[in-house]
């Protein structure tokens, strides 16, 4: 009995204790969506408990905030109320409107030692583009992912192609395309050769169109956009050919959210998609897969996407500190590469890719370096002032012209019509 | 005179037949996105296209779901906020529909028409003006954050209202002569009587609530008060492409409970409707 | 009246009317506020109409206006009618009862999030289940989703699924409060089955049809959660329904105040649509 009066004694003196230090601690909330399969929300967990452990005077409330949409939804709520977050992944093309509200701050204001110097640069430079406005660096990549070419050995052998030879170039992609295409006797499809998704984030892949056509879609400023240029007419036109002219991809829109059951189900022989969809694909292909860049037209690309961590302005100076703690715990090769394996987004810098967990990972399973390899040849995500609807523009023409309802050069001179008229109060 | 009768007994025969057999088939398209989810969460993920009766069964896709987030607290979390919204709209509602019902005060068609107002906004727009009033009350992350907005319920009222005013003026004179104050009235002639109401707007708030999503994502942060949705979500994303025979197992891991529920009620829930209609 | 029973009424209505004040009414004050003087994300930037100028220039606004009438006209009558035949079956003494009001109920408790994504499976072409049995006989299929004509159709379908099966409890708590008494009478005067439908259950149903009524107009406003996943609004708008733009602007766009525009826009529409409804229905319900 006594043994035990003691120990509760004991306890309530050590708990007191605990509570004592904890008045002292600094406190950081963080919000970061989910937005691939998986038990995401305990691999942040984890790493946030390691780096509590790190910094025992630091103390981290990690909230999981739904998809991006949602996270975006809870952090405005919590910024109006006063209350807001430290830090938090967001969509790194959401960048202009956190300026524009000025709620985030600059991770150059506290990169001051030249160590945090060489910690800002030492990001894949592609990665930094969306995050990098007027000069400074107002995101840091996190959950960053880009297109790959997923696409089935086993059709390119039936087909009589080489398995390891995917197609680097738009021509080789409709030739090889046609010949992926299966019909049954009365003339239905039976397998495509491509698809390429068209709801969702049809001016994502939009966007390594163009690229591939070498003309990207806004300058850095994020004040212009060159929507009715030749080229990207150009794209769109190409895009739509692949279902009116060539036959190889389904006609109208493609579901982003089905894709990939599409792609398992082998109705498709190629389809682009994010490579956060790597894990998934492989663990439930029951056929032989390769993963390649995209093909090139005029030039290889892609853009990136996904997430990046960005500093509010509403906090401490302590709590700045330690939330900039956090985000370079979090953005370290060890902690990048852990979070690459588990996720399949891209592992940050190239120091990640030299860490010994994922050079093995990446030895082993080969498809998970294309990203990285395609990094290179990568341009920015769409990202203007006014994101969302500049971004719906392109949306809607790119799906107008694929359904038909317009033609491609028409719906992106309305697009870029109305674009430049919203953007005409940011120059 | 027999063989009309006959007749007449054949043909309404034909049209039962006929009509039962509609409503089955109705019965059938109507839970088949039900059937489909227990099809897709018992078969590996190979088989959520494909129908077939040799498809072997497994139980992975509700260990992966499970896995993902703190189920048992969510669903701790999920009954308490619907029993507690459920709770404050029963009184809240019983008295502010008596009141609309019978007493015929000084703007009362004003105040009715107020609380119609309620059903024509959409509560999901004020989410961003209803978190600064929670987070001024300290509120954030707690079930009465996220119960709050709904206590009071224009559409409880307005269900209340309307069958308050089908029971008979008579029964209320007769509670009053022998002496029953407006309370007692309340709760021994009113409510016993709109009993089939009570029920339908319960399984209709219970049902609300169990699967609200976006609002208790914003105004909650831990497995102190997270509901059953939030986890859902998590592999409910179609960013990433969708995973059939994971959401299906969390959906009927979620909706377990309401289920059961539902078909241990079935039947007093008809009683209930057969005593307060027979009266 | 008495001066103690009228402040027995404000009493009883009290705590239901300050909830409301805190979280309906003062927030859609605000709201309407933030429309006249907002501007973007900021506010009180001074009074102006820009966003209600904007609103009338904006080709997608009348054409999400458009979209969100035939969504309305279509779903609501089917979804009342199915509801209304619905409840009458599962009143009556039809075999299997108990397995017919699950089913009806479904929809109800189905959480909206996966539901969506089942229906999802549904719609998609080539691997799809509706393109797989059209498929059985011979017939290629359609985008279901995809398609411009047909997207908008297809979220119908969902929705009428899911109203249908809500209402029907409704009509199922008020045929089960019809007194048989009622319904023996009439058989004792010959009425037929039609007659007895027409003039006694009709006519005692119109409390609760002018409820479901006005519930399934506003709903064909205020339910977008499968717009969501299955099309957001697309493909270029052929889908997109008011309250779904509403949203993208204010949590995509950043827009808060034309987003607050639009929801006075709305929420004008839905005061017309029930007035109009009380007008003309109000008038015709006889209460017991």
């Amino acid at each position: 009995m006594f043994k035990i009066g003691k120990k509760r004694l004991l306890a309530a003196a050590l708990a007191t204790l605990v509570s004592g230090i904890a008045q002292a601690k600094t406190d950081l909330t963080m919000y970061y969506p989910i937005a691939v399969g998986g038990p995401l929300t305990k691999v942040v967990d984890g790493m946030v408990s390691d780096f509590e452990k790190q910094n025992p005077d630091i103390h981290v409330n990690a909230i999981y905030a739904g998809n991006y949409n949602d996270a975006r939804v809870k952090a405005l709520a919590a910024l109006k109320s006063g209350q807001p977050a430290q830090l938090a992944v967001m969509f790194s093309i959401d960048v202009h409107e956190l300026m524009d509200l000025h709620a985030i701050i600059p991770f150059d204001e506290m990169a001051k030692t030249p160590e945090d110097k060489a910690w800002l640069h030492s990001f894949y430079p592609a990665l930094m583009k969306n995050g990098e406005v007027n000069g400074k660096t107002w995101g840091v990549p996190f959950q960053r992912s880009t297109i790959v070419m997923y696409y089935n050995k086993d059709m390119f052998r039936a087909a009589g192609l080489d398995p390891n030879h995917p197609p680097a170039t738009w021509k080789e992609l409709v030739s090889m395309g046609e010949k992926l295409t299966h019909k049954d006797a009365n003339g239905d499809v039976t397998q495509w050769g491509l698809m390429i998704p068209s709801t969702g984030y049809p001016y994502w892949m939009f966007g390594a169109l163009t690229k591939e056509n070498g003309q990207v879609l806004m300058n850095q400023a994020g004040t212009k956009t060159y929507f009715d240029k030749p080229a990207v007419v150009e794209a769109l036109s190409f895009w739509k050919s692949l279902g009116t002219q060539y036959h190889i991809m389904p006609k109208g829109t493609i579901d982003w959210g089905t894709l990939r059951q599409n792609f398992l189900d082998q109705k498709t022989a190629m389809m682009w998609h994010s490579t956060g969809n790597l894990t998934a694909v492989k663990n439930n292909a029951k056929f032989d897969f390769g993963v390649a860049m995209l093909p090139a037209n005029k030039e290889p690309g892609s853009p990136t996407g996904g997430g990046n961590f960005y500093l509010f302005k509403h906090s401490t100076p302590e709590q700045r500190e330690a939330a900039f703690k956090l985000v370079k715990f979090m953005t370290s090769p060890e902690e990048a590469a852990k979070w690459s394996i588990a996720t399949g987004y891209m592992g940050v810098s190239p120091a990640a890719y030299k860490t010994p967990a994922l050079e093995s990972y990446v030895k082993t399973f080969p498809q998970a370096a294309v990203a990285r390899d395609q990094l290179k040849y990568a341009t920015a995500e769409l990202s203007t002032h006014q994101s969302g609807r500049v971004r719906k523009l392109l949306d809607d023409a790119i799906q107008a012209a694929l359904t038909g309802e317009e033609s491609p050069k028409a719906a992106l001179s309305s697009a870029q019509k109305q674009a430049t008229r919203i953007l005409r109060r940011y120059h | 005179m027999s063989q009309r009768s006959t007749q007449s007994k054949l043909l309404s025969q034909v049209t039962q037949s006929l009509s039962t057999a509609s409503a089955w088939v109705l019965g059938l398209l109507w839970i088949f996105p039900l059937l489909y989810a227990f099809w897709a969460a018992f078969h590996p993920p190979a088989y959520v296209t494909h129908f077939s009766l040799t498809a072997p069964l497994t139980l992975a896709n509700f260990v992966k779901a499970w896995h993902q987030a703190p189920f048992m607290s969510y669903m701790v979390n999920t009954v308490a906020i619907t029993l507690l919204i459920l709770a404050f709209q029963l009184v809240l509602c019983t008295l502010a529909g008596y009141a609309l019902a019978r007493i015929a005060f000084r703007g009362r068609g004003l105040v009715f028409a107020l609380i119609l107002m309620q059903l024509m906004v959409v509560p999901e727009i004020l989410i961003v003006q209803n978190y600064q009033t929670i987070a001024s009350l300290h509120a954030v992350d707690t079930y009465f954050g996220v119960g709050l907005p709904y206590f009071a319920s224009a559409f409880g009222i307005f269900l209340l209202r309307q069958t308050f005013k089908t029971i008979p003026q008579e029964l209320e004179d007769a509670a009053r002569i022998e002496g029953c104050s407006t309370l007692q009235i309340i709760r021994k002639v009113y409510v016993p009587l709109a009993k089939p109401t009570y029920v339908a707007f319960a399984l209709v708030s219970i049902s609300y609530h169990w699967n609200n999503f976006l609002w208790p994502l914003v105004v909650t942060n831990t497995a102190n008060s997270r509901p059953l949705t939030v986890g859902m979500a998590i592999f409910g994303a179609p960013e990433s492409g969708v995973d059939w025979s994971v959401i299906c197992a969390g959906t009927l891991i979620s909706i377990a409970p309401l289920l059961i529920a539902f078909l241990m009620f079935q039947r007093q829930f008809v009683q209930s409707f057969i005593r307060a209609g027979v009266k | 009246m008495t001066r103690n029973q009228q402040l027995y009424a404000w009493l009883l209505l009290l705590p239901a009317l300050a909830l409301l004040t805190a979280f309906t009414y003062m927030p859609t004050v605000a709201t309407i506020w933030h429309s006249f003087t907002g501007s973007g994300m900021q506010d009180n930037v001074g009074f102006n109409l820009d966003n209600y100028r904007d609103l009338i220039d904006d080709d997608v606004f009348w054409q999400v206006l458009r979209n969100n009438l035939i969504y309305a006209a279509v779903t609501v009558p089917v979804s009342i009618v199915l509801a209304l035949v619905m409840a009458l079956w599962v009143n009556s003494k039809i075999r299997g009862k108990g397995a017919l009001r699950l089913a009806y109920f479904t929809p109800t408790i189905l959480p909206m999030i996966s539901v969506a994504n089942i229906w999802l499976f549904f719609y998609t072409p080539e691997i799809g289940l509706f393109n797989t049995i059209l498929g059985w006989f011979g017939h290629k299929g359609y985008n279901w989703l995809g398609d411009p004509n047909l997207s908008l159709y297809s979220l119908m379908l969902m929705a009428i699924w899911k109203e249908a099966g809500f209402f029907m409890i409704f009509y199922l708590a008020a045929l089960q409060g019809i007194s048989p008494d009622l319904y023996q009478a009439a058989e004792l005067e010959g009425a037929g089955r039609w007659t007895r439908f027409r003039r006694i259950t009709l006519p005692l149903l119109m409390p609760t049809t002018l409820f479901v009524l006005i519930n399934a107009f506003l709903n064909a406003f205020k339910l977008v959660d499968h717009l969501f996943i299955l099309t957001k609004g697309g493909p270029n708008n052929a889908s997109n329904l008011l309250l779904y733009y509403i949203y993208e602007n204010a949590f995509s766009f950043f827009d808060t105040a034309y987003a607050s525009a639009l929801t006075v826009a709305l929420l004008l529409i839905l005061v017309v649509i029930a007035l109009i409804q009380f007008g003309v229905i109000e008038r015709r319900v006889h209460y017991r």
